[in-house]
Order: C-alpha cells, then structure tokens, then sequence
C-alpha cells in the first residue's frame, strides 16, 4: 500500500525576523496596557475621570489589534476606510443611549 | 499583503472584465469575513452600549469597599463581585482570575498571529506548531470561563438579604444566593442578565473560534494547504480569532474595569 504524498512544491521562506520582533514588541505594548488599567483600577478613585481613562486606553488597545494583528493597516484604503468609517454609528448610539440611560436615572431615583 | 496571500496570480494582461480580479485587492473569503466582522463589531456594541445605558440609570455604589454588601438598589463595584480563585476558597482576590483570563487571549492572539506570519511563508512546521498553542490558550480560556461562571451562579458563602419580585410575581425578602436571571445576590437583576447575555455571547464566539482553530490546525497539519497552494484560510480564521479577543478587551473594560 502506497503511502499519501504529502509533499508540496511550496517554497519555504526563510523567518522575517524583523516581523516577528514587530509582532512581540505588539503583544508587549497590549499587556503593558492591561497592566497599567489594572494598577489604575486598584489605586485611583472611582469617577468619570478614571472611567475616561479606561476607555481610551481600551480604543487604543483595540486600534494595535486591527492595526497590527489583523493586519487592516496594510490593506488598500478603501477597505480600511469601508470598515472604520460605518463604526461613525456607533459614536451616536453612545451618546443616544447614555442620555437615555441618565434620564431614566432621574425619573427613577 | 494580498500579494503573499492571492490565491491566482492575477495576469495584468486579463482586463477588468475578464474574471479573476479582486476587488479592494482582497480575496473573497477575506473580504466577506471582514465585512461579518463589521456586522458581529454592531451587535457585540450593541450589547455593549445597552450595558452602559443600564448601568448609568442605576445609583452607583458609594462608601467604602470594606463596607460593601450586594443589593439591588445600586450597581455592584465590579472588583468585589469578581474576586475568587479556583481552589483558594474564600480568598479576596479582586480581578486576579480575569486578569489571567485576559492574559490568556491576549496570548492566544498573538501565537495566531505568528500562525499567519507562518502561512505567508508557507512554513508548515511553524503554522502547526503556532495553531496548536493558540488552541490551547483558545480551550483555557473557556474553561477559566466555565469556571466563572460556576462561581457566579452558585455565589458567595454568605449570600445577601434582598427584598425581590420573584417569578410567580410575590414580593419576597429572603436570602439570595448566587444569580440567575431573576434575581443575584451581587446587584440588580439587569446586573446578572448582561453578564449572562454578553459575556455567554461572547464565550460562544470562542466556542466557535475553537472549533475553526482545530480545523484548520488538523488541515495544515495534514497538508491540505501545501496541496492548496496557500496558506489563506489561517489568515481568514486568524481574523477571527482576533475580532474574539478584540471584543474581550471591551467587555474586560466595561465588565470588570468601570
């Protein structure tokens, strides 16, 4: 019995170094991050301040994961563009709701 | 980057109209799985800016944290809820278990995407090794979920007194253990049911990124994409897997941070 082929007329390339240091110094900025909001949760008062902080510092975590790890930084402008701008939305939907949400707050207590 | 990643080389010479073109010079599997990213990013915000509606119309928890008692008068701090350890009972741990967790698929996310560096260089080796350890942080992270979980419905040793309607529409004061989606012993009922809605929302994403990862580790692993000429599919299911741990760091903040 013959045994599958499994061989393939790819071409191994050799490791980019420079990319998979990239790639490291990526994950060592988010954990970084997370450190620092951790520190922040245990060590400020609570308040919109910190509560301000802890969402830019989550924006700017989320934006190196689509920028570095999903790689949407490279694709042609007009994807970039396709997928950041309809989150313009979501801007509204905040701002809409946390005026609800506050008004519904004085109504009740 | 789609010039590692294209499936056929494109001839210059076809024309617009001759077939084989891409447009946004992305393929079409990732092209489509981008744009269900964008619709899945809609749904998971919508979740999300619910929570933070409800949580603004409810008084917040003011006093000490020594003082604090569950009570659905006022929303929980998130770090007096979420405070156990497995195996350290009655431990104060505050946040430290979902610290790991976050820890994890951060982790897992970065293995995958050195899986994806490894399909653009056609790396078999490096693809099935990086698969493997994102899998594995992939199935980790479920079970610390699992165990959260566990934890949060069963509660606390001492439970809290609450005044509550309960589902046969009586008013009743009793000792409430643990939560389910009438009535916890950690804050109003809503408290318990976003936890129960975003975060299992989100679980079965992982649940779901766990069943492509082992998918396309078993067809790396066997050379499928050698015979296919392309690594792709790592790329699509890296994607994937990023959105997953993309939208964890937003329930992170809002859930267990604010």
């Amino acid at each position: 019995m013959e045994i599958q082929e499994n061989k393939s007329t790819l071409v191994v390339e050799k490791r980019d170094e420079q990319k998979i240091k990239k790639i490291w110094k990526t994950a060592f900025i988010l954990l970084a991050i997370t450190v620092v909001e951790f520190i922040m949760a245990f060590t400020m008062d609570r308040g919109i301040i910190l509560y301000f902080l802890f969402i830019a510092l989550t924006i700017w975590k989320a934006k190196y994961i689509m920028m570095e790890f999903m790689h949407l930084g490279d694709e042609v402008k007009p994807l970039f563009y396709s997928i950041i701008v309809p989150l313009i939305f979501l801007l509204w939907l905040v701002i809409a709701l946390v005026k609800e949400g506050s008004d519904i707050f004085l109504m009740r207590w | 980057m789609s010039a590692h990643s294209t499936a056929i080389g494109v001839s210059s010479k076809r024309g617009v109209w001759g077939g084989g073109n891409e447009p946004l010079k992305a393929s079409y599997g990732k092209l489509m799985m981008w744009f269900f990213l964008l619709s899945d990013i809609f749904t998971f915000a919508a979740f999300l800016i619910s929570y933070i509606a409800i949580r603004v119309s409810y008084p917040a928890y003011e006093g000490p944290a020594t003082d604090f008692v569950g009570s659905n008068e006022y929303w929980p701090v998130p770090e007096l809820v979420f405070d156990a350890l497995p195996f350290l009972h009655g431990v104060h741990a505050p946040l430290i278990f979902v610290g790991i967790m976050t820890f994890i698929l951060i982790a897992s996310s970065v293995t995958m995407v050195l899986a994806v560096e490894a399909g653009h260089r056609n790396d078999r080796n490096d693809v099935v090794k990086w698969m493997l350890w994102t899998l594995l942080g992939g199935i980790t992270f479920l079970s610390c979920q699992a165990w959260e979980w566990n934890h949060f419905i069963h509660g606390t040793d001492g439970g809290t007194v609450l005044t509550y309607v309960n589902s046969l529409s009586q008013i009743v004061t009793e000792t409430v253990y643990g939560a389910n989606l009438v009535v916890n012993e950690y804050g109003p009922a809503s408290f318990a049911q976003l936890f129960f809605f975003i975060t299992g929302f989100h679980g079965f994403h992982v649940t779901i990124g766990v069943f492509l990862l082992f998918l396309c580790f078993y067809q790396a692993a066997v050379g499928v994409y050698d015979r296919r000429g392309h690594y792709e599919m790592v790329e699509k299911i890296g994607l994937y897997w990023h959105f997953v741990d993309l939208v964890w760091v937003f329930v992170f903040t809002l859930f267990y941070l604010i």
